[in-house]
């Protein structure tokens, strides 16, 4: 857990969590969490079900108060009040649902409650004008359809997530958190996914923290993991200095001790 | 079905790895096309490089372009629907369009029906209904009735009526959203309740319209003056569904209530204007009818004519399970009910036969709704 504090870096803090602890009732879902994600960063947060993946990213969306512990949001300690806070910060949570509209078109998801109006009172939609954004938005991240009228229903799996991520990085995010952003996808859909995530870690001002099941996967995009087990970080290192090897024997390690005791 | 899809393959092309990936999509495309052709045209699938045409209507079939079109434009399958039913009606019956007299009762059974289904149409896109619809319809005349004996001046009246309704409107979307009741049971509670109040206001007798020539005339009593207030609420609706923040938030509540939500739209009130919305229409409908007939009945409206309000946008192309919907279809539908209504008594066949008819339609929309919703989403993942 200090290791997440002690860490080195050579590159400006973009998110910082310090001791976070969450209770539900008698239940502590997270024991003092650490983690620190660094400017253009990509940090996957590896661990199994109920190891507290899901309830770290929802206090760090500001979905959820922290119980004890402090955040810092480029440099700057915050108290997220609400998702619309986090928001205003600059971090964007892509949720494993998508929350995308499947039958309205990419470009009005591109821009859902963010839409292009003309002047008045009436609230009339800029559809050209969206239309013409969202091509360039989608065009300068890479993302690749054949029409951004189609309604999102008729697209793959993968396009689907790559709109989903288009649209937090078009609403000006700095922060964004992916929920399992490969689940349930063939390798070649994956592997789409985990070009745009590059591309997107390349351009620069982007943060990233990836909630991952697949180990493999994880090290290959991730310059940081963490495994979180029982609420707790576990381990922690560069992605280039560990191995699925190294991951597998500690989660079996655990296990036995589950087991045995 | 076999038909659209060498069209419809050129979009699922996996894009986002460079040009090499998308070349090998393309010529595997290719390949199955053929295959399902039996002739196939190799070079003939250039969409992809021109972003604004999707599904571009350049180089096709005809037969292919119009099953496309079929299962784009839902309002277009009921449209042929009721031009063949104009076409049979008219054969049976030289008289069926081009009298005038025939054309008046016509428009009278479309408008109220297509004038109700505009609300009914936004509730059912956020997965609601109202019910009551009907209840609101005989109760707004009223209010105007007596808010006019009391002194108050016509339209002032009328907007007394609406006012109320809205009212109605905003109680049935309140105990909906907040309440957490559903809006099935909220309004079948209403709309009994209604009932009740408009039986007891009313004494359960009829009172007379207001006497007032010109305004009679535009609020209804002129032959067409109700079909054209159906018009302008269907364009007025329409634009608001398709053009307007409000109803592009309408359809991503109904679709994705949790993801509208996350995007920060206030899925609730959006419900609650919808619920306001509909009763508004609704009052406004009993406003008009009690001025063409020049009285007020209590036991106007009710049941049957929200009922088929709610016939009108099923049959439209509106699914009552939300998330998608068409306000034109809503048009449309009421007027394949009224040529279907005008059309069996013109040739003489037992009204009984019209309930019959109208189920029946009914459940074929259903049927047409869900199955070819489901052929769509199955072409998409090939």
């Amino acid at each position: 857990m200090s290791a997440a504090l002690t860490r080195s870096t050579a590159t400006p803090e973009a998110l910082r969590a310090v001791g976070i602890v969450k209770r539900f009732g008698p239940l502590t879902a997270l024991s003092g969490v650490s983690l620190q994600l660094g400017q253009g960063e990509i940090l996957g947060i590896l661990g199994d079900n109920g190891a507290g993946k899901s309830t770290l990213m929802k206090i760090l969306t500001g979905f959820l108060p922290p119980t004890e512990g402090k955040l810092f949001v480029h440099g700057q300690e915050v108290a997220l009040r609400s998702v619309d806070h986090a928001r205003s910060l600059g971090i964007e949570c892509v949720y494993q649902d998508l929350a995308l509209a499947n039958s309205l078109s990419v470009y009005h998801n591109l821009f859902l409650n963010r839409e292009i109006l003309y002047p008045g009172p009436l609230r009339i939609l800029n559809n050209r004008a969206m239309r013409r954004q969202a091509e360039a938005c989608l065009e300068q991240i890479g993302v690749h359809i054949p029409s951004v009228t189609l309604p999102v229903e008729r697209l793959s799996g993968g396009q689907r997530q790559a709109i989903a991520v288009a649209r937090a990085v078009n609403s000006k995010a700095r922060v964004l958190l992916l929920d399992e952003p490969l689940a349930a996808m063939g390798a070649r859909e994956a592997g789409l996914i985990i070009d745009l995530i590059l591309r997107l870690k390349a351009a620069g001002d982007l943060s990233i923290i990836m909630i991952m099941h697949n180990y493999a996967q994880a090290l290959e995009i991730a310059d940081h993991i963490i495994l979180m087990q029982r609420g707790q970080v576990t381990y922690e290192n560069r992605a280039q200095s560990t191995s699925v090897e190294e991951l597998m024997e500690i989660v079996r390690r655990e296990y036995r001790a589950v087991r045995t005791t | 079905m076999n038909q659209s899809k060498p069209d419809r393959g050129q979009q699922y092309n996996e894009g986002g790895t460079g040009h090499r990936d998308n070349q090998r999509g393309d010529q595997g495309d290719a390949g199955q096309r053929d295959d399902q052709r039996g002739a196939g045209q190799p070079g003939n699938h250039q969409g992809r490089n021109q972003p604004g045409n999707h599904q571009g209507s350049n180089q096709r079939g005809g037969g292919a372009t119009v099953i496309d079109a079929v299962l784009r434009w839902r309002e277009l399958s009921i449209l042929v629907v009721a031009l063949i039913l104009v076409a049979y009606f008219e054969a049976a019956n030289t008289d069926f369009l081009l009298s005038e007299a025939s054309l008046q009762n016509l428009s009278q059974f479309v408008a109220p029906a297509a004038i109700i289904a505009c609300g009914e149409i936004m509730l059912m896109i956020g997965g609601e209904i109202d019910l009551s619809a009907g209840m609101v319809f005989a109760l707004a005349p009223f209010v105007m009735h007596f808010a006019h004996q009391a002194g108050v001046p016509l339209i002032p009246a009328i907007a007394l009526a609406l006012i109320a309704s809205a009212l109605i409107g905003l109680c049935n979307g309140l105990i909906t959203v907040a309440l957490l009741v559903p809006s099935f049971i909220t309004t079948l509670g209403t709309n009994f309740l209604l009932n009740g109040l408009t039986l007891t206001l009313s004494h359960g007798t009829p009172a007379e319209a207001p006497e007032d020539p010109v305004f009679g005339a535009i609020f209804g009593n002129w032959g067409y003056s109700e079909i054209i207030w159906a018009v302008v609420v269907v364009a007025v609706m329409h634009t608001v569904l398709r053009r307007t923040r409000w109803g592009l938030h309408t359809i991503a509540a109904g679709a994705n209530p949790v993801g509208a939500s996350e995007a920060g739209i206030r899925v609730n009130r959006l419900k609650v204007g919808n619920f306001m919305l509909a009763a508004t229409l609704a009052g406004l409908t009993g406003v008009l009818e009690s001025f063409r007939i020049s009285s007020i009945d209590p036991q106007a409206g009710g049941n049957s004519i929200m009922f088929l309000a709610v016939a009108a946008g099923v049959i439209g192309g509106t699914p009552l399970a939300g998330g998608s919907g068409t306000i034109l279809g809503g048009l449309i539908g009421a007027f394949v009910l009224g040529v279907l209504s005008d059309g069996f008594t013109l040739i003489g066949v037992n009204a009984f036969m019209f309930n019959i008819i109208l189920g029946a339609a009914i459940l074929a929309a259903m049927l047409f709704n869900i199955h070819v919703g489901r052929l769509r989403r199955l072409g998409a993942m090939r």
